[in-house]
């Protein structure tokens, strides 16, 4: 039988696992798992393509950790979810509302986990997901706690760690995104983060040297060169080539009606140069929904100097829906395979690079996060 | 003791009604914990909060206290306060 992909679709209202065989043309619905939990992310881990881990809580419970390792048939919850330490007498404490980001760990690493929570703060797990340790130094750092801000900050349910990357040339090597708070490199594993926010634009009138008033929305890591790195930032669409340390803005090449605000950023797994974005109307009060009301992704096929509108088969007018930071991803097939959910709770894919659109589930709840693995 | 369990968290106890032991609401917690892990996560956060949408009463008093005492003969009637969308 040959591989089958996977594609989870984490929700506001619970998780759909979606499979597929080699072609991609046929699709099993599996769900909905977790019926009324909200959702903020599935992944499937690469290192043995059975183990699921899912992000939850309801709008009532405290968040946990779901685990499967039989491919999403059975589930269990983690032992111990992540949690901050327990605040000395008389100071507030922090308390985590959810975990939005999960990762798994480096190849060399099984059972390695990352999770980045709201408020902001990023765990660890050693055992598969049952069990995590407030693992970075950042969690309780006076500095990083500043620059993180409270739930009166930014995004709308509370400032959120995310785009948790790990070097696949070395597990020490660390990136994150914290919204707001800016992008931190680690050479440490994780425990402590420098900031890299050079070149990196802020919202007028602040001070873009203070990491407080940066705002990424999704970074990403190329596979197939990871010195090369692309970001969605609420001030537009970013590159970075290490060694270098400042980001070049590359969405000033977006058609300017449209602009390069947006959330989610998606890479090559083959091709530094080609990348996606999905841009959102970020003018006035900020929307968030598809400028005129006309979604399209964007391709760059050149590193960023060019963009290229992929619209094909996807509403021409009218449709007033966007894509969050998590809710787009690519396979790793060729041609690549590339899907995006809507906050209307559609489900879209594209089996040539995005050329052609095809919507492969309606009416889901809000669609909050994809993910494309290929199963054992 | 008895206490009644809410609907979103039978997925631990089986069921809505349960006994269990504690000279306190915390110590409540903690055997309930102990019978059904996970449990307490749910209820009470890392700081010893009581999460924002839950609801602990007490011979139909609301008790807002983890420390707060409990008898032999109490009815604890643990709630969801309805919220969200």
């Amino acid at each position: 039988m040959p591989n089958r992909i996977l594609l989870s679709v984490a929700t506001r209202k619970g998780a759909w696992l979606f499979r597929a065989e080699g072609a991609r043309r046929t699709w099993r619905v599996d769900g909905p798992h977790f019926l009324g939990h909200i959702i903020s992310h599935v992944v499937l881990d690469p290192r043995d393509r059975r183990t699921l881990l899912a992000a939850a809580k309801t709008g009532h419970l405290g968040p946990t950790i779901l685990r499967s390792t039989d491919r999403g048939r059975t589930w269990q919850e983690a032992a111990r979810p992540p949690a901050f330490a327990k605040a000395v007498a008389g100071e507030p404490g922090r308390a985590v509302d959810h975990t939005f980001w999960l990762t798994p760990g480096h190849a060399s690493q099984p059972g390695v986990w990352f999770a980045g929570t709201s408020p902001q703060g990023l765990f660890r797990s050693e055992d598969g997901g049952a069990t995590w340790e407030s693992w970075s130094r950042i969690n309780e750092d006076p500095q990083y706690r500043k620059w993180m801000g409270t739930v009166q900050d930014g995004t709308p349910d509370g400032p959120k760690l995310h785009s948790i990357m790990v070097d696949p040339r070395d597990p020490a090597r660390m990136l994150i995104g914290m919204s707001g708070g800016g992008v931190h490199e680690s050479s440490d594993g994780g425990r402590t983060f420098a900031p890299l926010i050079d070149g990196l634009e802020v919202v007028e009138g602040f001070d873009r040297a203070d990491a407080t008033f940066h705002d990424p929305h999704c970074v990403r890591q190329c596979p197939s060169d990871p010195d090369r790195l692309y970001q969605q930032n609420h001030c537009g669409i970013y590159r970075l080539d290490r060694p270098s340390r400042k980001w070049v803005r590359i969405g000033k090449s977006m058609p300017k009606r449209v602009g390069d605000i947006g959330f989610p950023m998606v890479v090559h797994p083959r091709d530094a140069r080609t990348a996606w974005v999905f841009p959102m109307d970020g003018g006035t009060v900020w929307p968030r929904t598809s400028p005129e009301g006309k979604p399209a992704v964007y391709v760059t096929r050149n590193g960023g100097s060019t963009w290229q509108r992929q619209g094909a088969g996807l509403p021409h007018k009218h449709a007033w829906w966007t894509v969050k930071r998590q809710a787009m991803c690519a396979d790793a097939r060729d041609p690549l395979g590339l899907y995006f959910g809507t906050t209307s709770g559609e489900l879209w894919m594209s089996g040539d690079e995005g050329r052609k659109w095809r919507c492969l589930a309606r009416h889901l709840p809000e669609i909050y996060a994809l993910e494309a693995g290929e199963l054992a | 003791m008895k206490v009644l369990i809410p609907s979103p968290l039978q997925s631990y106890t089986g069921g809505a009604r349960v006994e269990a032991q504690g000279g306190t609401l915390a110590a409540l917690l903690e055997d309930l914990e102990r019978r059904f892990p996970g449990i307490r996560f749910r209820m009470v956060d890392e700081q010893d909060r009581i999460r924002r949408h839950i609801r602990v009463f007490v011979g139909g008093e609301q008790v807002l206290e983890l420390a707060s005492p409990l008898g032999a003969g109490d009815e604890v009637v643990i709630v969801q306060a309805l919220s969200g969308g």
